[in-house]
């Protein structure tokens, strides 16, 4: 259990976190959703206390990081897949680390053949893959088979296939009663992984709620519906307070009605239809139109041009503490 | 690479030992020695530094030997005295330069973990600084404690060797020699710590490495410049003078007292260490 209260880390004028208060529930992934810049990294080093908070306060186990007494046993991290020495081999990176918290030197070898590494265990990680690197932070975040896992941003660069791979690692992992807590930018991804979603903007928590919960609730109510007279039910539809986008070919989208009410309204109005049914909101669409609301709220602030340029993983942070 | 989807968890694994206690000293110390032996570069900076210190010391006794057979025969009672009471010293010469190797060695210990980003994986494993910081300091002193000796007394003896074929040189029984070697062993140790604490301060490579050379070298030169009547209240205080002191046989009356001169030198390093230890334990990782 991840506990934050309160959660606030300013640097120098920037608010990077915003006085957050959330809880992480074990045996589930949790996704930690937000745009570039929107404080995810620094959270998740608040909460590992590589950074000390401007306020606030974060355990873990009811308990902060540093007085965990084997922390490799209760949490593994993985932040950032770079931040190794390159010159050491992949077997002694994690034997230094294994042997902080005392666990077995075989422990070592087990990550290894987990994350399919073995063969390379006595090559310098310098002369890793992108992929392999995040294999060898995801083996080093396993060493202590710790009962909470947290990664920032674990796909970003992967190729599909180490993208499949860490999706049905992540999986196995809550299945077995882990709990995972997982950053992205990415809202497909979390849509497919994340039970449970925690989403931040300008450092500030906008929603904590389940994934079906977070669609509901923020994405607008729309029909797709196909008919040989688009003008007449087009008219009907505005008429009842809905809106319509044309798609052409008879095709359009209703906004801000229900789907019995448009079938109403062409029954009424005596519309021929070829096809009604709700349309599913992604978790994209409905992420873009909360932290939309939060780039109006924010309008004003310094730097905030382009700061939530959401999916643009090329952009540049703007908050200092997203560069690691 | 093949995919591997096998199953991660507890059931595909030996189940872990049950914790006792907790994660401290012993298992950072451990860590700590895995790392500063699992990459090249501590070798070919120990090797270096053993190899130009030795080296230097040789080629000094070496260069001395060969003018000391040029004297004529009805002087070299009077240059033989001399020479002997100089044979320590020359010998451990090298000692300029090995400083200098050892605080790039000192420096590169802790700065290498912020260059790489290895500092911020450390700390997710083992987030007690203080701890930390300690076992690091211990693995790197020891190292340097152990390649400092080797290549102290390797210098001297290689050094006398070549001085005994003209019969100057001396011996490690006569009085200082041995507190001589032993201190050259100790210097070294010193001057890697110092740098290490600075690197610890600076937490950038180049940054440290050039504040370790000034303190320990630039400020030694400039001390030459100074005007006599400061140079002699000044001079013997900077580290590099206070330090050799302890390898410097020749005792002139401006300079320290052997075991004076080491102590201040510690000091100088403890005061780096100390202030390493507070940034490290205070600042962001």
């Amino acid at each position: 259990m991840i506990e934050a209260r309160g959660l606030t880390k300013r640097y120098g004028d920037t608010v990077a976190v915003d006085n957050l208060s959330f809880s992480v529930a074990p045996g589930k992934i949790t996704g930690f959703l937000g745009p570039n810049g929107a404080g995810k990294t620094t959270t998740m080093r608040l909460i590992l206390g590589l950074d000390r908070p401007s306020g606030g306060a974060v355990t873990i186990n009811g308990k902060p990081f540093a007085q965990l007494a084997y922390p490799m046993r209760e949490v593994g991290a993985l932040l950032d897949a770079k931040a190794v020495h390159g010159g050491r081999s992949a077997y002694n990176h994690l034997l230094c680390l294994a042997e902080t918290n005392g666990l077995p030197r075989r422990r070592v070898a087990e990550v290894l053949a987990l994350v399919g590494l073995s063969e390379v265990a006595r090559k310098r990680s310098n002369g890793f893959s992108l992929g392999m690197g995040q294999r060898l932070g995801i083996a080093a975040a396993l060493l202590g088979d710790p009962a909470i896992l947290m990664f920032d941003e674990p796909v970003n660069g992967l190729d599909p296939e180490g993208i499949l791979w860490i999706r049905n690692l992540m999986k196995a992992l809550a299945a077995e009663g882990r709990t995972v807590f997982v950053s992205s930018h990415l809202m497909s991804e979390m849509e497919h992984t994340a039970d449970h979603l925690l989403v931040i903007g300008r450092g500030r928590l906008i929603a904590d709620c389940t994934v079906a919960e977070f669609i509901a609730a923020n994405s607008r109510q729309s029909v797709r519906v196909r008919t040989p007279d688009p003008e007449a039910l087009a008219r009907a539809a505005m008429a009842a307070g809905g809106t319509v986008r044309d798609d052409g070919d008879g095709l359009m989208v209703v906004h801000g009605l229900s789907v019995s009410q448009v079938g109403d309204l062409a029954f009424d109005n005596s519309v021929r239809l070829h096809e009604l049914a709700p349309a599913q909101a992604s978790l994209e669409q409905a992420f873009m139109e909360l932290t939309a609301s939060s780039v109006q709220f924010h309008a004003g602030m310094p730097g905030a041009d382009g700061a939530l340029g959401v999916g643009g993983p090329d952009r540049q942070p703007a908050v200092a503490g997203e560069v690691v | 690479m093949a995919t591997t989807t096998a199953p991660v968890g507890r059931g595909a694994q030996h189940a872990l030992p049950a914790a006792r206690g907790r994660a401290g000293f012993a298992g950072t110390l451990r860590s700590e020695l895995t790392k500063i032996r699992s990459v090249r570069s501590t070798y070919w900076s120990l090797i270096a530094m053993a190899v130009i210190t030795i080296g230097l010391g040789g080629l000094f006794c070496f260069g001395k030997a060969q003018s000391f057979s040029h004297v004529p025969p009805g002087l070299r009672a009077h240059a033989a005295a001399s020479a002997i009471s100089q044979a320590t010293e020359m010998s451990l010469f090298g000692l300029i330069l090995g400083q200098l190797i050892i605080a790039v060695l000192g420096a590169l210990t802790i700065t290498a973990e912020y260059s790489t980003g290895m500092v911020r994986t450390s700390m997710t494993v083992m987030p007690r600084r203080g701890t930390w910081f300690a076992a690091k300091t211990v693995v790197f002193g020891g190292v340097a404690l152990v390649t400092g000796m080797v290549t102290a007394f390797a210098s001297y003896f290689i050094g006398q060797a070549i001085l005994s074929t003209q019969h100057i040189n001396s011996t490690i029984g006569e009085p200082g020699v041995l507190r001589a070697v032993v201190g050259g062993g100790l210097f070294l140790t010193a001057c890697g710590l110092l740098s290490f604490g600075l690197g610890a301060m600076l937490r950038h490579s180049a940054g440290a490495i050039a504040a370790s050379i000034g303190l320990l070298f630039v400020v030694y030169v400039l001390g030459q410049f100074l005007p006599p009547s400061w140079a002699v209240h000044v001079d013997k205080w900077l580290p590099f003078n206070a330090g050799a002191a302890i390898w410097e046989n020749v005792s002139a009356p401006s300079m320290l007292s052997p075991w004076t001169g080491l102590a201040v030198l510690c000091g100088y390093a403890a005061v780096a260490l100390a202030g390493g230890l507070i940034l490290f334990r205070t600042l962001d990782a």
